[in-house]
C-alpha cells in the first residue's frame, strides 16, 4: 500500500508548487501556523459535541441541534486543514514518506472522518434514551481518534 | 526591568536541560500544548462566534458563557502549565524571542478584552441573552477575541523559527530592541 504511493510522493516533490514552498523561508511556517489556528476551531467544534454526548456539557441542549450548529464549523475548519495541510504535504513528501507519525496521523484521520460520518452521526440523530451509555463510548472513541490526528501531526516535526 | 537574570538562573537548572534534551518529554509537552488548543482556544472561539451571532443562535449567550467556562478554564490551565514547561526548557532563547514577546503582549490584550466585556456589556446580558445579533459592543468583543487568539496561536508557532534570534546578527535595531538582545550575548541561546 505504502510502496504503491511512492510515485505519487515523488511526483508531488517535482511540482512547481513544492519547489515554490521549499524555496521560501516564510511560506512553510506561515502555512503551518495557519494549519494550527484551523486546528483549534476544528478541535473546538468536535469537542463541544463530544462533551455533550459524554453528558458533561450543555446537558439541557438537544444533542442533534447542537451537532447541527457545530457541523458547518467542523467541516469548514476541516476544509481549511486540508488545504493548508495539503500545501505542507506537497512541500515535504520526500520526508513524510519515511515519517512514521505522518502515516499514523493519516490512519487516525481516515478513521476519524469515517467514524464521524457513520456511527457518531447515527448516535447523534438517535433518541438519546435508546442510545443510553453508548453515547459516552462514541464520544470517547471520537476524542481518541481526533487526538491521534493532532498528536501525530505534532510529532511529524520531531521525527 | 529585565527578567534575563531570572531566565539565566532557570537555564542553570538541571531539570531545564533535562526537559529540553529529553527525547520524549519535550515533544510530549509540545503535543499537550497543541492538544490543549482544541479545548481552550476552540471553546473561546465558540463563545466568540456566539457573540457574533453565527453559532448556537438558539442558545442564550449566558448559557453558552457559563457552561463553557469551566472547560475553557481547564483548557487554560493545561495551556499555562505546558507553556510554562516549554519556557522552562528553553528559557533564555524564548525570553529573547520577538514572537514570544508579541505573544505575551497579545495575551495581555486578550485578558483586557475579557475584562472589558465582563465588566461592561455582559453585566446587562439578560437584556440581549437571546438576541440572534448581540449588541455591537458584544460583537466587537467576540471579533477582537477571535483575531487576538488567531495571532497568539500564530506567534506561538513562530517561536520555533530563529529568523530574529539575537545570535543571528545583523538584525534591524527594532528587532534587537524588541527582542531585548543584550549587548554582551555570549554562548548559545538554547541552554
Amino acid at each position: 500500500m505504502k510502496e504503491a504511493l511512492l510515485p505519487f510522493f515523488e511526483w508531488c516533490d517535482a511540482t512547481a508548487l513544492a519547489s515554490y514552498i521549499q524555496q521560501s523561508q516564510w511560506l512553510f511556517p506561515f502555512i503551518e501556523a495557519f494549519h494550527l489556528v484551523a486546528f483549534a476551531a476544528l478541535g473546538g467544534a468536535a469537542l463541544l459535541v463530544d462533551l455533550r454526548l459524554l453528558g458533561v456539557l450543555l446537558k439541557d441542549q438537544p444533542v442533534a441541534q447542537l451537532a447541527k450548529d457545530a457541523r458547518p464549523w467542523f467541516w469548514g475548519a476541516l476544509a481549511l486543514m486540508f488545504v493548508s495541510g495539503g500545501l505542507l504535504f506537497v512541500s515535504e513528501t520526500t520526508k513524510l514518506y519515511y515519517n512514521d507519525p505522518f502515516w499514523s496521523k493519516m490512519r487516525f484521520l481516515f478513521l476519524g472522518i469515517l467514524f464521524t460520518i457513520t456511527i457518531r452521526r447515527k448516535v447523534i440523530n438517535m433518541d438519546s434514551i435508546k442510545v443510553g451509555h453508548w453515547a459516552k463510548v462514541v464520544s470517547l472513541v471520537n476524542i481518541v481518534l481526533w487526538s491521534g490526528v493532532a498528536w501525530g501531526g505534532r510529532w511529524i516535526g520531531f521525527w | 526591568m529585565s527578567l534575563l537574570p531570572l531566565m539565566e538562573w532557570l537555564d542553570t537548572h538541571a531539570w531545564s536541560t533535562a526537559l529540553h534534551e529529553s527525547l520524549y518529554m519535550y515533544p510530549l509537552t509540545e503535543s499537550i500544548h497543541v492538544w490543549g488548543l482544541a479545548l481552550f482556544a476552540g471553546f473561546a472561539m465558540a463563545l466568540d462566534l456566539r457573540l457574533l451571532g453565527v453559532f448556537l443562535p438558539s442558545v442564550p449567550v449566558s448559557t453558552v458563557a457559563n457552561k463553557l467556562l469551566p472547560w475553557t478554564i481547564a483548557g487554560f490551565i493545561v495551556m499555562v502549565v505546558s507553556g510554562a514547561m516549554l519556557l522552562y526548557a528553553i528559557p533564555i532563547r524564548t525570553y529573547l524571542s520577538v514572537w514570544f514577546r508579541l505573544k505575551v503582549i497579545l495575551l495581555i490584550l486578550a485578558g483586557i478584552n475579557v475584562w472589558i466585556f465582563h465588566s461592561g456589556i455582559y453585566l446587562k446580558v439578560k437584556e440581549w441573552d437571546l438576541a440572534k445579533r448581540p449588541p455591537v459592543r458584544a460583537r466587537f468583543a467576540g471579533a477582537a477575541s477571535l483575531l487576538l487568539w488567531a495571532i497568539i496561536i500564530f506567534s506561538g508557532r513562530m517561536i520555533a523559527y530563529n529568523w530574529f534570534d539575537c545570535d543571528r546578527q545583523p538584525q534591524s535595531s527594532f528587532v534587537n530592541w524588541f527582542a531585548g538582545c543584550p549587548d554582551d550575548l555570549e554562548g548559545n541561546l538554547h541552554g
